[in-house]
């Protein structure tokens, strides 16, 4: 178990290297430096950059630096000193603005991981144990149409939805009055309040995902000798199915978090948006739109770290699960 | 036995395997469907020009947010007319936010045509002409199926021009990742090794991260002054850098699992080179398989560019694509004034049921070894 838990952070380590070399891309990618955006924008505010400052903000860069010089300054101050650059729209560190989105997108996506499991394991059970049962059709077809409807346009239904309905607003993840409060069961239970709008909107297409694959491996299982056999002896329909088959197709729901986990946080920037969520994707889209690129290349590089790590949480637990996957790294 | 059944069976036997998928392919109904559907809003992307009521950019300030029109084909005001027809609008503006609201006016009739004269265009860019399949007579009269934008733009004309750019940015992106995906899915399978396990931890590492951010990323970082042609195939391409990742890993699963098949080794024996048996001999025992595949990553092509456009990242207006067409629909108040401007979503969906409707139908019959 140790070995295979070595072995997949060492397999790790080259996949976050890339990560951060296609961040610090995309933060170089525009034309023009980060200091001239710098200082054309804080001139049109009247404001005199002074050449003082500008020297020290060239150094803090390594602007004069080649790329991997200007690379190395930039990760080495997230690495050893959690400096993520400063973010000129906002006039802030980026680490402040990131530490103030990045827990509610956390809690949303583990939320609704946590709602798509909940959700996807009774109906994929049933309807595999009662194939071409009425309710399997039924979940056959809204898996089909949860897959094909983008999370935008379900967002955008609801939004409309319960607007013209309830003249009800689904937008924000905070009652206003609780905005700017501090943490407390009322803001508590006010998030809870919100909360499920984004996570149902999210949650359908890994919901219909997972009931589909759910039910192809039960019923593969469940033809297999060993049931019969086991049927046969006479054993009770309901312990033949839980005891077994469903533990072995219980495996996706653990090894799929590896491509749930990336779906939900690339979902997440667009509903996001539209229901004006405080999370990072609207912050990362306004990054990108008004080209504040440390901004936007700290919130990739740290989203898709966090689902690197979530994979490998999720490979460690499969082979906890499975001795099939562990022994097959020895 | 029979002749006649004996000729059954020998066409059956001798039947090539595209024939066999094909009669295993028209049994599947919804496939069938989704397959017949597909074919038509191909055809409409075809004959754009001919089929949109005007152009896309036509815009009239005088009906902004006209609601979509119910079209009539007995009108009963005076008598018994057959025609089609559509009545005019009333229009009312709030004095203190100065929207304007709109009521039927049935004392207005306006007369709709099929192959009626309308704006010129150029069919496939080629044969200059004037008609449209559908439109009011008196060219310049108010006619909204499906309701207008904010500038008074016909949705309708709007939705069936975009279906080009949207259809065929799937085909593009997908011809891109098709390519890339049978490369070095091929390579990885076939010679594996070392050269396996460095494409795979590529495979990985696209695999796990989360697409829509990068893509952001990217199309963010593509300079302003690209016209929309350039900016179309920069599109494209990010979008085929991420979807190329499955189709590697169905290759690789093919070659890894071919490579021990006995066909394989003779020919090996019989002295083919290797690119001979790769594109002679083991390509072609899965190019039907392939072709499923690749039918079944059209969709998520098409619903990533409808986000990326949708976001305002992908591609811009003037370019008319479903996602473009969303963008309009993004805050609550104008979806409460005109929730018609979801109609290209309604478009998206059916062209994503549908080609995934095919794709399973195609994945299922090309699977020779299946019952």
């Amino acid at each position: 178990m140790l070995t295979f838990i070595g072995r997949r952070v060492l397999y790790m380590i080259p996949t976050l290297f890339a990560i951060s070399v296609v961040a610090f891309a995309i933060i170089q990618a525009p034309p023009g430096d980060y200091l001239s955006t710098l200082v054309a924008k804080l001139q049109a505010e009247g404001e005199q950059v002074s050449r003082d400052e500008l020297q020290a903000l060239e150094a803090r860069y390594g602007l004069d630096e080649p790329f991997h010089g200007q690379y190395w300054k930039w990760i080495s101050g997230i690495m050893f000193r959690a400096d993520f650059g400063q973010s000129f729209q906002w006039n802030r560190p980026v680490t402040d603005l990131i530490a103030e989105a990045l827990p509610l997108t956390i809690v949303l996506s583990v939320t609704t991981l946590l709602v798509t499991w909940l959700i996807a394991f009774p109906i994929g059970l049933y309807s595999a144990v009662r194939q071409y049962s009425v309710a399997d059709y039924v979940a056959t077809t809204v898996g089909f149409l949860g897959l094909a409807i983008p999370n935008f346009m379900i967002a955008l239904g609801l939004m409309y939805f319960m607007h013209s309905a309830f003249g009800m607003s689904v937008t924000g993840l905070f009652s206003p009055e609780y905005r700017d409060a501090p943490w407390n069961l009322g803001k508590l239970l006010d998030l809870a309040g919100h909360l499920w709008v984004p996570v149902l909107i999210l949650g359908t297409a890994g919901t219909a995902g997972l009931i589909r694959v759910l039910r192809a491996n039960l019923l593969d299982e469940l033809k297999k000798p060993y049931v019969v056999a086991a049927r046969a002896r006479g054993m009770g329909e309901r312990r033949l199915v839980v005891k077994y088959p469903v533990r072995v197709a219980m495996n996706p729901f653990i090894s799929t978090v590896g491509w749930v986990l990336p779906a939900l946080i690339s979902g997440e920037v667009i509903v996001a948006s539209i229901l004006s969520l405080p999370t990072t994707g609207p912050l990362l889209l306004n990054a990108l739109r008004s080209q504040d690129m440390y901004l936007a290349g700290s919130i990739i590089l740290i989203v898709s770290v966090l689902t690197v790590i979530g994979t490998l949480l999720s490979d460690v637990l499969l082979a906890w699960l499975d001795p099939r996957v562990r022994l097959g790294y020895r | 036995m029979t002749n006649a059944t004996r000729s059954e069976r020998t066409g059956k036997q001798s039947a090539p395997q595209w024939r066999l998928v094909w009669w295993k392919f028209r049994q599947h109904r919804l496939a069938m469907a989704g397959a017949l559907v597909t074919l038509l809003i191909y055809l409409v992307a075809l004959f754009a020009e001919f089929l949109a009521p005007v152009s896309t950019g036509t815009f009239d300030p005088e009906y902004t947010y006209a609601p979509p029109q119910r079209l009539h084909l007995v009108d009963t005001s005076d008598g018994w007319d057959l025609g089609l027809h559509v009545y005019g609008y009333e229009q009312h503006r709030d004095p203190d936010s100065l929207e304007p609201s709109y009521t039927v006016d049935e004392s207005r009739t306006i007369e709709i045509g099929l192959f009626v004269k309308g704006e010129e265009y150029d069919l496939f860019g080629l044969i200059p002409w004037d008609r449209h399949l559908i439109g009011p007579k008196t060219a310049g009269d108010p006619f909204y199926l499906l309701g207008a934008d904010r500038n008074g733009r016909d949705l309708l004309s709007r939705i069936i021009h975009g279906t080009r750019v949207s259809m065929t940015i799937g085909l593009v992106g997908v011809t891109f990742s098709f390519f890339l995906g049978v490369v070095l899915g091929g390579i990885s399978g076939y010679i594996g090794g070392r050269a396996d396990l460095v494409i795979q931890r590529l495979v990985e590492f696209f695999m796990s991260i989360p697409s829509i951010p990068l893509w952001l990323g990217l199309a963010a970082a593509l300079p302003q002054t690209w016209g929309p042609v350039q900016r179309y195939f920069a599109i494209t391409v990010i979008l085929a850098m991420i979807g190329w990742t499955d189709l590697a890993r169905v290759v690789r699963g093919r070659f890894l699992s071919l490579r021990g098949e006995d066909f394989v080794t003779s020919a090996h024996l019989d002295g083919c080179t290797r690119p001979r048996v790769i594109f002679g001999h083991m390509l072609p025992s899965f190019t039907s398989h392939l072709i499923a595949s690749v039918t079944l990553s059209i969709p998520a092509m098409i619903l990533a560019e409808t986000a990326l456009s949708f976001l305002g990242l992908g591609l811009q207006a003037p370019v008319v694509s479903w996602g473009v067409l969303l963008q309009e629909a993004q805050n609550v108040r104008v979806l409460a004034t005109a929730p018609w401007l979801m109609l290209p979503g309604l478009a998206v969906i059916v062209a994503v049921l549908s080609l995934n409707f095919a794709g399973d139908g195609l994945r299922d019959a090309a699977d020779p070894y299946k019952k």
